[in-house]
């Protein structure tokens, strides 16, 4: 119980003094997963409603292929990452190993599966219920996709949290390919993972009390936006 | 439908682009480097004064000596940073090091419970204390990550005529993480464990945990730095690599690693002069 208090503490204490370098970590943190989740939502969005209505031999296989990628091990993504990035490997020119990059592709890489399912999944719904209306409308195919992306708007912003819980909360990708470096690679998670190796137990649960409170408040604000833009929705 | 794919791509490739943009880079070289350096506090000490110096930013990535190793292999770091004198030999006579140079020292300490299950109170031989680890069957954790630590605990197993890999039994329990982690693991289960001085004194889960021998020669640590050879590597960016290299054993880089002290007590000791080291 003693340390739970002075984890508390902690996190009180890094937030009060207003230390340069533990907000440049939770500045990085949050850089890097929003940037990863904005790349996969830019791809996975699309992807995942082509995919709903798309009909090609092998559909199954994917989609079974898609869901199952959600499980992907964070740590198995950074491995094949580092040894794409790897000086010594295939795209080691680009000098991305050890830098916000690669952190940011690791997480995008996480999150995708995560976006694409859960879009497939909401869309599938969503279509085989206004198919006829929307062809109604002139809109058969790949030009409903916009309509219906736009009509399951809040259902996709939960699809989008989940991947930002996905990506703000792993450790083993942003770890193997970032390196943990202080001052340019290290976040919120690997912060805790260094501080839990020092012996440094209440720093790093400290850590995790303010990456908790932040995954809080991210998930607040979008809760609160999609309320605001039901209700606008619905006044229209 | 491929058309909406490739507008995504474009715009997720622009994204990626922007958010990984930082505004004029400051030089840096990467060095990899030991959890123990790190773990210690020792960079974040050092690491600003050479920057004040030379305006080089160091990048610093801790892993064990043998995966540092590997990283300066694939030439993904500059400069490797390590203790374990036999494997960094090698390094450079596989033509992946310029040359090895000595920065600094301190020694191991075998670490363990109060309670002192192995009964080595009072025990100055290193060799002595594991063997009667090992006939006792008391709990010992081992690093189990090609660490310089690893290596040193492996062979001083062999010094204490101990044939780790045949005596080994659910006593001997390796972990395969660095050296704070096997302090906490061994804080937890009650368990004796090899550990630098550096991080051991800089660690703060000590718990049940103390020291158990130390001062035995044979726990002697030498640390060495060397630069990965451009001949390998194109890109190794030699010259800030040397100037990192040149101050960490010269007067300057000397002196910060001496000053370097937690609760009064100093960590390494540099010897990057004496002949041999």
């Amino acid at each position: 119980m003693h340390d739970v208090g002075a984890a508390f503490a902690a996190a009180f204490r890094l937030i009060g003094e207003g230390d340069a370098a533990f907000f440049a970590i939770v500045g990085l943190s949050l850089r890097v997963t929003l940037t990863a989740v904005a790349i996969a939502a830019l791809i996975g969005l699309p992807l995942g409603a082509g995919l709903a209505i798309a009909r090609f031999p092998g559909r199954s296989a994917v989609i079974v292929a898609v869901n199952a990628l959600m499980g992907l091990p964070p740590v198995v993504a950074g491995l094949i990452l580092f040894l794409i990035l790897s000086r010594s490997g295939p795209l080691g020119g680009l000098g991305w190993l050890y830098t916000p990059r690669a952190m940011i592709a690791a997480q995008a890489l996480l999150v995708l599966p995560i976006v694409v399912a859960l879009t497939r999944q909401t869309i599938e719904d969503l279509w085989s219920e206004y198919r006829e209306h929307l062809a109604s409308l002139g809109l058969t195919g790949r030009r409903a996709i916009p309509t219906l992306l736009w009509d399951a708007r809040f259902s996709l912003a939960t699809a989008l949290l989940a991947g930002f819980g996905r990506a703000s909360a792993e450790v083993g990708a942003v770890l193997i390919v970032g390196g943990n470096i202080a001052g340019a690679t290290r976040t919120m998670t690997t912060a805790i993972t260094l501080e839990t190796s020092k012996g440094d137990l209440p720093l790093a649960l400290g850590l995790g009390l303010v990456l908790l409170a932040l995954t809080l408040a991210i998930n607040a604000a979008a809760f609160g936006a999609s309320r605001v833009g039901a209700r606008v929705a619905g006044a229209t | 439908m491929t058309k909406i794919v490739r507008r995504a791509l474009l715009a997720a490739g622009l994204t990626l682009a922007m958010a990984g943009a930082t505004p004029a880079q400051t030089p840096f070289i990467t060095v990899s480097s030991t959890t123990s350096t790190q773990d210690s506090g020792l960079f974040g000490h050092i690491l600003p004064l050479f920057r004040a110096k030379t305006g080089i930013e160091v990048r610093v990535v801790a892993q064990g000596t043998g995966q540092a190793l590997d990283t300066g292999r694939r030439g993904d770091a500059d400069v490797v940073f390590v203790h374990a004198r036999a494997q960094e030999t090698k390094f450079v006579e596989d033509g992946f090091g310029v040359e090895r140079r000595p920065v600094m020292y301190n020694d191991f300490v075998l670490i363990g419970p109060k309670a002192d299950p192995a009964g080595l109170k009072g025990q100055k031989d290193v060799a002595a204390a594991l063997k009667a680890i090992a006939e006792k069957g008391a709990p010992f954790v081992s690093r189990g990550d090609r660490s310089g630590t690893h290596a040193a605990e492996l062979a001083l197993w062999k010094t204490a005529g101990v044939d780790i890999e045949k005596a080994k039994g659910p006593w001997y329990r390796e972990i395969g993480q660095g050296m704070g982690a096997a302090l906490n693991t061994a804080g937890a289960m009650g368990a004796y464990v090899l550990a630098d001085r550096g991080t051991w004194i800089s660690f703060k889960n000590r718990g049940e945990l103390d020291i158990a021998v130390e001062g035995d020669r044979r726990l002697f640590n030498q640390y060495g730095v060397i630069l990965v050879d451009a001949r390998k590597h194109a890109h190794v960016k030699t010259k800030e690599g040397q100037a990192f290299i040149d101050w960490l054993t010269g007067p300057d880089g000397q002196k910060a690693i001496a000053d370097y002290r937690i609760e009064g007590q100093q960590l390494f000791f540099p010897n990057a002069t004496q002949p041999g080291a």
